[in-house]
């Protein structure tokens, strides 16, 4: 191999700079994006395993929908045509007047994306349940919303938060594919920096450290609250 | 508002770029299932052994790469392998050994998970009958592995087909660069785009209805 490795590089003034920016702009778009997925998800898995056919109609729409185009496709749907369906004056707003146009664009596309595969585990984390819960639950008096909020929701997020954490831990991976519209955030820093330094392998090798150290931080940190939220008697992993 | 004109799709020019686009794609996920598919299962074997060394190096290598954007791995072999080649090789090859490398890992886990499901006690059998630990794997575990695992297998290849729009990165022409050009060229970038999303939506929806159906069937035969 014909290289001049200079790690040097990496920490020279602007380029240290701009990792640590990227990096800023890769977890803004990660935590925001996981806000809109996981309320959504949520709503939207509620909804699957709901008692109303039209409800749970609705939920399998999105999910199939979302689930069957190609995020990027996705992303530049929401980027190009969406506001072309729009009126003139909205039209402006998004494309320009809108704060950070880009970034908005990819947390909502990445959120609206990930909320279908989040909507899955929440419907399997319910079905863990059980269904005698919920029939215990409506014997006692309870409404179905009373039943979701105080039997199914908190015993289903406790059963599912593993698949959880990797369904945030795929944001986090995905949230490079906001560089497609121009969003710079690590990975795209990485490419940035090897146009112009030419020391392409420098910031691709800290960019890969850098995912996997919050990937394997996350899943630590993730593995230590499922200890402690395990159901009892449960086969999770951190259930004593 | 404006007037949706989707006639520039029809254009023999047009249709037979985004042919070729679409058969790019196809033979892109082809070829990285195969791979991926060759390199996971290797890989799981190698995790399952009761070789500690082996096992370890496998779950490194399955841990690091889930952990990467599939974009960053593209980047990497976009500019590492003409270096380790040492001559241009085109956005192809280096794209599909991302690809094969990348997928190898969430094949793998996959994989594992349908060997632990296989019963101890068929693997005892096995060996008790004569046959030695890899003619064990290869006639009596993988083949119940693989038949309990297919459903998810086929899952996992719709993403990976999915995930080959990817390539876009790197300006390698399969279907959604092949629109994009046209796209750009004919200034009709939203009917390219709507027509992209419904041809990968007809497809992966039509293929995750079949892996149903397929899993239903055998859910009824187990």
């Amino acid at each position: 191999m014909n290289y001049n490795w200079d790690w040097g590089i990496l920490f020279r003034d602007p380029y240290l700079g701009w990792m640590i920016g990227a990096l800023g702009w890769t977890i803004v778009i990660s935590i925001l994006a996981w806000i809109i997925a996981f309320s959504l998800g949520s709503l939207l898995g509620i909804f699957r395993t709901s008692s109303k056919k039209s409800l749970r109609l609705i939920a399998t729409c999105y999910v199939e929908l979302f689930r069957n185009i190609p995020l990027l496709v996705q992303i530049f749907l929401w980027y190009f045509v969406f506001p072309e369906f729009l009126t003139d004056e909205w039209s402006r707003w998004v494309k320009r007047d809108m704060p950070y146009p880009a970034l908005t664009t990819a947390v909502v596309a990445i959120g609206l994306y990930t909320a279908s595969r989040v909507c899955e585990q929440v419907r399997s984390g319910i079905k863990a349940v059980g269904e005698d819960q919920r029939q215990a639950g409506r014997a006692i008096g309870m409404t179905e919303v009373q039943v979701y909020r105080f039997v199914l929701l908190p015993n289903a997020y406790r059963i599912i938060l593993p698949p959880l954490t990797s369904e945030f831990l795929t944001i986090f991976k995905n949230s490079s594919l906001a560089l497609t519209i121009g969003v710079i955030e690590l990975t795209a820093m990485t490419r940035q920096i090897e146009e112009y330094t030419f020391q392409g392998f420098e910031a691709f090798t800290a960019a890969t450290i850098i995912y996997s150290l919050v990937t394997f931080t996350v899943m630590a940190l993730m593995q230590q609250i499922d200890k402690r939220t395990a159901l009892p008697g449960s086969f999770s992993k951190g259930a004593s | 508002m404006f007037e949706l004109d989707f006639s520039v799709i029809v254009i023999p020019a047009n249709s037979s770029l985004l042919w070729e686009g679409i058969k790019m794609t196809f033979l892109l996920a082809g070829l990285a299932i195969v791979g991926g598919l060759i390199l996971g299962t290797f890989l799981a074997l190698l995790r399952i052994a009761k070789i500690p060394i082996l096992s370890q190096i496998s779950a490194a290598y399955v841990n690091f790469f889930r952990s990467l954007p599939l974009i960053l791995v593209i980047f990497w072999f976009f500019f590492l392998v003409p270096l380790i080649v040492g001559r241009p090789v085109g956005a192809f090859t280096s794209v599909l050994v991302a690809f094969i490398l990348f997928e190898a890992a969430y094949y793998s886990e996959i994989i594992r998970a349908g060997i632990n499901s296989v019963r101890l006690g068929q693997l005892a059998a096995a060996r008790a009958i004569g046959l030695t630990y890899i003619q064990s794997m290869r006639y009596v575990v993988l083949p119940q592995a693989f038949r309990a695992m297919t459903p998810i297998l086929l899952t996992q290849a719709i993403i990976l087909f999915q995930d080959t729009a990817l390539v876009y990165v790197v300006g390698l022409r399969d279907f959604l660069v092949s629109a994009e050009i046209i796209a750009n060229r004919d200034q009709r970038l939203v009917e390219m785009f709507l027509f992209v999303a419904l041809v990968y939506f007809v497809l992966c929806f039509t293929a995750s209805m079949g892996v149903k159906y397929y899993q239903k069937r055998i859910n009824n035969e187990l």
